[in-house]
């Protein structure tokens, strides 16, 4: 019974040094990325390529989820809203929860399975079909050129989607509340408008999703390079990137709110 | 893909994106409100600031005029020293009224302005002397039951006995 | 060493943690030569084309290229080293995102300043040279598996290497295209002068076209000569090898148990 003991506390120190371990690797890899990511400023069209493979194939699943996650910060609001009267204050709620929460986090969650399970997966396999190893042997470095220019495509596309994000969604939660209910189009608005402060609640969202972008896509290039190199080493890492992704970011969001808007309205 | 369709996505893509930081800096917040405008500091000295936060508007007339950027305690005359920010385009006279309201029943509080007749206006960094401070309910509920009670001891004053049986 | 030599190995040993891959290994390649290192599945053939081109360090020994040795340059020596070797991967090893054209165009864009019309030209000429100029449109997804080996060869020869290295070229090709490969790696290689380094395990195809053949096992040079003293030898683990026999010196049976003990056959049972 000791034996099986010992065994076990074995095995919980093996697993937090291995995970220090990786942490330290993957902070490695981070600072590597960061270093090298000259080239990626100095030949720009690398990054636009990969921006159109982060930023425009994600478009359409971001302003499709935004509409309706709007339209149903409208519905319910409204719900609840108008059990106190205040139902002209709904424009207030879809705009104040889209740019402070739901825009940065439900932006960032569906960029994580969209673009970043898809840098993952693009990485993994070059490096499955030895063409990380290929271009190593041609001088190239594949941080500075296939891992920084994918990197720094995520961090810029990012704000740009969580910002169409809750405007779309601000205008399905105009749509549901003023089109089909029938609110008063002038309160939405100005309500809205007197209760949004550009710098304490657009400034920190936006700070916000940059936070995210740069977590989500070093989590991605991570992953995908340091996959094992065969089909299922590939499916994992592409896994981990969503599940490990998804939970960075709700674990910062609470990070970032609590900082953020700590004892202030 | 041809490279320049895939530069023309992009381009549209970033130009959309700016797009919607700035619906979301103009239309949504209040960017286009107010801090375009130059602005200058009042300081007023309360009380009692009740639930008053940063950022709550300061009213003249119904219309926002301004927002409180700061409040904190001041240590001397242990009252509440609340900092606003007034667009230039507003300018009050040196009796102005200052006062903390609540819209509504249980809404926001915020800070009306009542103008005075004075002929110079408040300048930058300038002090309101004139303050109202908050009602508390408390207070209110408080004064309400005293007035009540000595209304009642008047009446009862005339009618002794029952006091006496007390 | 002679100026002839591009490529020296001396007393090289490699280790992975316990795992010894390589005992001991000293090879000379000359300029000019088309050279085979054969052997079984994993008796770490691929592990000395990684060492050469600085890939991994040796625990002992070294590899010299071209007068230098190859795990003491600095990253950047290495990089530059790098540009005059070339190494033809398993399956090509084609960046899958671009076109066959750009393909063979990356080394030159990344490397050189060349103008656009120019990489054009040489790149048509790489192509040219593989058969393959009527392909550069196309992406690698298209090719069959011996064009996109072509391909691949055609990009390691863009910057004209000294030294170009094939990991297993003849794998999974139909016999047509090992012909082709097996002749465009003997033809390329004297047309430029460079020297090339087979990894393989296709005996009768090499044989064809190398010039000098070692024979790795299990971490040692078992054998080595020409393709005329390979085929000749008599050394039981050469002509297991060149003829694939089943049995000898390389057992079929991994190492274990007596049968019949492993089957609890021998006591008690019987």
């Amino acid at each position: 019974m000791p034996r099986r003991i010992v065994i076990g506390i074995r095995g919980v120190g093996h697993r937090v040094i291995d995970s220090i371990w990786r942490l330290g690797y993957a902070s490695r890899f981070f600072l590597l990325t960061l270093l090298k990511s000259g080239i990626s400023f100095r030949r720009f069209g690398l990054v636009i390529r990969e921006l159109y493979f982060t930023g425009v194939l994600s478009l359409i699943i971001i302003i499709v989820s935004g509409l309706f996650v709007g339209m149903v910060l409208g519905l319910q609001g409204y719900e609840t809203l108008q059990r106190f009267g205040a139902e002209s204050a709904v424009g207030t709620m879809v705009a104040l929860s889209l740019v402070r929460e739901l825009g940065p986090v439900v932006a960032a969650l569906l960029f994580a399975s969209r673009a970043g399970s898809a840098i993952t997966a693009e990485i993994g396999l070059m490096k499955a079909t030895d063409q990380l190893a290929a271009m190593e042997m041609m001088a190239v470095d594949p941080i500075a050129r296939v891992v920084a220019p994918r990197f720094w495509a995520g961090v810029i596309s990012m704000p740009f989607l969580a910002a169409m994000f809750s405007v779309v969604g601000v205008f399905g939660g105009y749509l549901v509340a003023v089109v089909l209910i029938g609110v008063d189009d002038g309160s939405f608005w100005s309500q809205m408008q007197n209760a949004v402060d550009f710098r304490y609640d657009i400034v920190n969202g936006v700070i916000k999703t940059c936070v995210f972008g740069v977590a989500v896509t070093a989590i991605a290039v991570f992953e995908g390079y340091d996959a094992s190199p065969t089909a299922e080493g590939v499916s994992g890492a592409t896994t981990r990137t969503v599940v490990t992704s998804s939970l960075a970011i709700l674990g910062l969001d609470f990070v970032l709110t609590s900082v953020m808007f700590r004892g202030m309205s | 893909m041809q490279r320049t369709t895939m530069d023309l996505w992009v381009g549209v893509f970033v130009m959309a994106g700016i797009g919607a930081l700035l619906i979301l800096a103009l239309k949504v917040g209040n960017l286009g409100t107010y801090s375009a405008a130059e602005s200058y500091t009042l300081i007023g000295n309360f009380e009692n600031i009740g639930g008053l936060k940063v950022r709550a508007p300061v009213k003249s007339a119904g219309v926002v005029v301004g927002r409180i950027t700061d409040i904190r305690f001041n240590t001397e005359t242990y009252d509440a020293a609340v900092t606003m920010n007034i667009d230039n385009r507003y300018q009050f006279p040196r009796d102005t009224f200052a006062s903390i309201l609540t819209s509504g029943l249980l809404g926001e509080q915020y800070i009306g302005l009542a103008a005075g007749g004075d002929e110079t206006v408040l300048k930058n960094g300038d002090k309101i002397m004139k303050t109202n401070s908050a009602m508390v309910l408390e207070e209110m509920i408080g004064r309400f039951l005293f007035d009540k009670a000595s209304e009642n001891k008047a009446s009862e004053d005339s009618d002794s006995d029952d006091d006496g049986k007390k | 060493m002679t100026p002839e030599t591009l490529v020296e190995i001396k007393g090289l040993n490699f280790s992975y943690g316990e795992r010894s891959i390589l005992k001991g290994v000293n090879m000379t390649m000359s300029r000019g030569k088309v050279i085979a290192i054969m052997g079984g599945s994993g008796s770490g053939k691929t592990t000395l084309l990684r060492l050469i081109g600085g890939a991994v360090r040796p625990s002992s020994g070294y590899v010299k290229v071209a007068g230098k040795v190859v795990h003491e340059l600095k990253r950047d020596e290495l990089f530059e080293m790098r540009r005059k070797m070339s190494m033809l991967f398993q399956f090509g090893a084609l960046f899958t995102d671009l076109s066959v054209f750009d393909n063979v165009a990356f080394q030159m864009r990344e490397h050189t300043d060349l103008p656009e019309s120019m990489i054009r030209d040489l790149v048509l000429m790489k192509l040219q040279a593989v058969g393959l100029r009527g392909v550069h449109n196309l992406m690698p997804a298209q090719l069959s598996g011996g064009m996109a080996r072509r391909v691949a060869l055609a990009r390691s020869i863009a910057l004209d290497p000294l030294l170009i290295m094939y990991d297993e070229p003849f794998t999974g090709l139909d016999p047509i295209s090992l012909t082709v490969i097996g002749n465009l790696i003997r033809r390329l290689t004297d047309a430029l002068g460079m020297t090339s380094i087979v990894v393989t395990h296709d005996v009768q195809e090499s044989l064809k076209i190398v010039d000098y053949v070692y024979f790795i096992s299990e971490g040692v040079i078992a054998a080595h000569g020409t393709p005329a003293e390979v085929r000749g030898s008599v050394a039981p683990f050469v002509h297991q090898f060149v003829h694939g026999e089943e049995d000898g010196p390389v057992s079929f049976h991994y190492p274990a148990e007596t049968y019949a003990s492993d089957l609890k056959l021998e006591k008690g049972f019987a």
